[in-house]
């Protein structure tokens, strides 16, 4: 236990009654040298010039300071800062959590354009004269940069709030493409690199994690439907730019001027689209719950908690590590199958009586892209009622079922391996969805954003694995002469092994342990407060 | 917080910042499904 100094006061402007709440976290979050200070405070009188003696003291667990009237209902000063700081996005009593989705949404489905990065990519190589593995380096570095932003930049996304890190993802993304702009203009391709792959890839980092503790602090009714919402928005940003991007370039083509038209376009409507978000967004005012909501009772379902981990801990916490392996594992099966959806079906069906064309390949391409982003929404949402455990046993179990299902069957149904394909990829895009809410039931809300950012990696590693397992093997198989669903099998059986290990890691999955929790302030009477640790999960 | 009456204050932006991200994006799955089509005419 902690006994905190309470050493600091605040100035307060000439509005009647104000309520100064900061608990020891928060201030850790602000200033990481005075970790050990808790000032929580509440003070009276208009017109405070002077240090004012502390009246009260009261319990807070959010993870932001505010300044309350004096009935405790309405935020009426802000703590110190500008306009992006998380204390100005502080809504009013009256605002609506339904606004916070769409806020969400126009940064995901903006930075979801980079998954549409290859319409870009025949034009960038016959302007500019670049190989098709030069032509994807913009594409490769921004995901390495998404995953490393994601991964460090969340500490600073959790401190800062929504609003600063939803405009800094607007700035990064938007200079990205002007940067490239720039770089295709004067033929300078390593411009078009640095700008689109290192600062826009840290708008995409920042950008994906910007909403994640955001959503889950409006919702904690339904977090796994908020951050599905979110997610899926990712998801569809692709199937927006893709078009998009093609009927642009086909408006001012494919020479270099045409191009960086096309991005310096990009770049501006993007930071239109974004502003919107950044304007929009808001935090819960504190100890604010959905009507008839009660946490101690959501707590009770088995994996919830009520206590707090920092990301630092959440580290050194073997559920992290165990989820770590599902996310890792989920992500790699699916991603195996989309990344080579189009020869994989055609291959599969190539010595048939009704073998796939190019057109129906590339259907099908589409038709599981769908099934990947309703996954994110509808699977990430059950998850709210049958618990997160339980939804990657489905996600894990029933997908190493789907997988064997087409291994025995080969190319003896064609609706089969489509039902299949669609139900793996749709648990994929759940796997990714639900995982917030997973860690927030694990782990709390106050640095959820930022675990979720390390959690990331995962993902980054997923899709070197992925890929590497199904062309490699299928190289090899075409190699030794081999057709038809010959070339995947072998693979098909790595993807049940690794979700069986997926299945196991997530069975281990235990409450964490108090020890790594947060000091939680316990009301002890005035000018007293005690720091105490949260109960358990 | 958002109860019903507090809600409707906010319906004009409520229907704004939806349309705003729900027409870009109801236009990218239109896309889809013309896509889509091909499967089941190949």
């Amino acid at each position: 236990m902690i006994r905190p100094r309470v050493d600091e006061h605040v100035r307060l402007d000439d509005r009647v009654m104000a309520a100064v709440l900061v608990v020891a976290r928060d201030v850790a979050m602000v200033r990481p040298s005075e970790r050990s200070t808790v000032t929580v405070s509440m003070a009276t009188g208009a017109a405070l010039e002077q240090p004012h003696p502390i009246m009260d003291t009261r319990t807070l667990s959010t993870t932001y300071c505010t300044f309350m009237s004096e009935d405790g209902q309405k935020p009426i000063l802000a703590a110190p800062g500008g306009f992006l700081s998380r204390s100005r996005t502080v809504a009013p009593p009256n605002w609506s959590r339904w606004l916070v989705p769409p806020a969400a949404l126009s940064v995901h489905l903006a930075i979801g354009q980079a998954y549409a990065w290859s319409v870009f990519k025949p034009p960038l190589e016959s302007a500019l004269h670049v190989s098709g593995t030069g032509s994807a380096l913009p594409f490769q570095l921004g995901i390495v940069m998404l995953g490393l932003s994601a991964a460090f930049g969340g500490p600073m996304v959790e401190r800062n709030g929504p609003r600063w890190a939803m405009f800094v993802s607007m700035i990064c993304f938007s200079s990205g493409f002007l940067l490239a702009a720039l770089g295709v203009s004067t033929s300078q391709y390593w411009l078009v690199v640095f700008g689109y792959g290192f600062v826009g890839g840290i708008g995409l980092g920042i950008g994906y994690i910007s909403p994640v503790s955001t959503l889950m602090k409006w919702f904690p009714d339904r977090p796994g439907m908020a951050t599905g919402i979110a997610i899926m928005g990712f998801g569809g940003g692709a199937l927006i730019a893709s078009p998009w991007s093609t009927q642009m370039l086909g408006t001012f083509g494919t020479d270099t001027g045409g191009i960086a038209t096309t991005f310096l376009v990009h770049g501006l409507v993007y930071a239109v689209f974004m502003s919107m978000g950044v304007l929009l967004v808001r935090v819960p005012p504190v100890g604010w719950v959905p009507r008839g909501w009660v946490p101690a009772k959501a707590a009770a379902r088995a994996l919830i908690t009520t206590a707090n981990v920092s990301a630092r801990n959440a580290i050194r916490t073997p559920q992290f590590w165990c989820l770590w392996v599902v996310l890792c594992f989920n992500v790699t099966a699916g991603i195996g199958i989309l990344e080579k959806a189009a020869p994989m079906i055609r291959d599969f069906f190539a010595n048939t009586a009704t073998p796939v064309s190019v057109g129906a390949a590339a259907g099908f391409v589409a038709l599981l892209s769908l099934a990947n982003m309703t996954g994110r929404i509808v699977w990430s949402s059950t998850s709210d009622l049958i618990g997160r455990k339980n939804m990657y046993r489905v996600y894990l179990g029933v997908g190493a079922l789907l997988y064997l299902t087409i291994a025995l069957a080969g190319n003896a149904h064609n609706f089969v391996f489509i039902l299949c394909a669609i139900g793996i990829l749709s648990f994929y895009g759940g796997g990714f969805a639900t995982a917030p809410a997973y860690l927030k039931d694990l782990f709390g809300t106050y640095q959820v954003g930022a675990i979720h950012g390390r959690l990331l990696t995962a993902w980054s590693t997923a899709g070197v694995l992925g890929p590497l397992i199904i062309n490699a093997i299928a190289d090899s198989q075409k190699a030794a002469g081999r057709t038809g669903p010959a070339l995947y099998t072998t693979s098909l059986y790595i993807m049940i092994g690794l979700l069986v290990v997926g299945f196991l890691a997530n069975e281990l999955i235990r409450p964490v342990n108090p020890r790594f929790h947060e000091p939680q302030v316990a009301e002890m009477g005035p000018q007293e407060t005690l720091l105490t640790r949260q109960g358990g999960s | 917080m958002a109860d019903q009456g507090e809600t409707a204050r906010h319906i004009p932006l409520m229907i704004l910042a939806w349309a705003w991200v729900v027409l870009p994006f109801g236009y990218g799955v239109y896309q889809l499904l013309l896509k889509l089509t091909q499967l089941f005419a190949g």
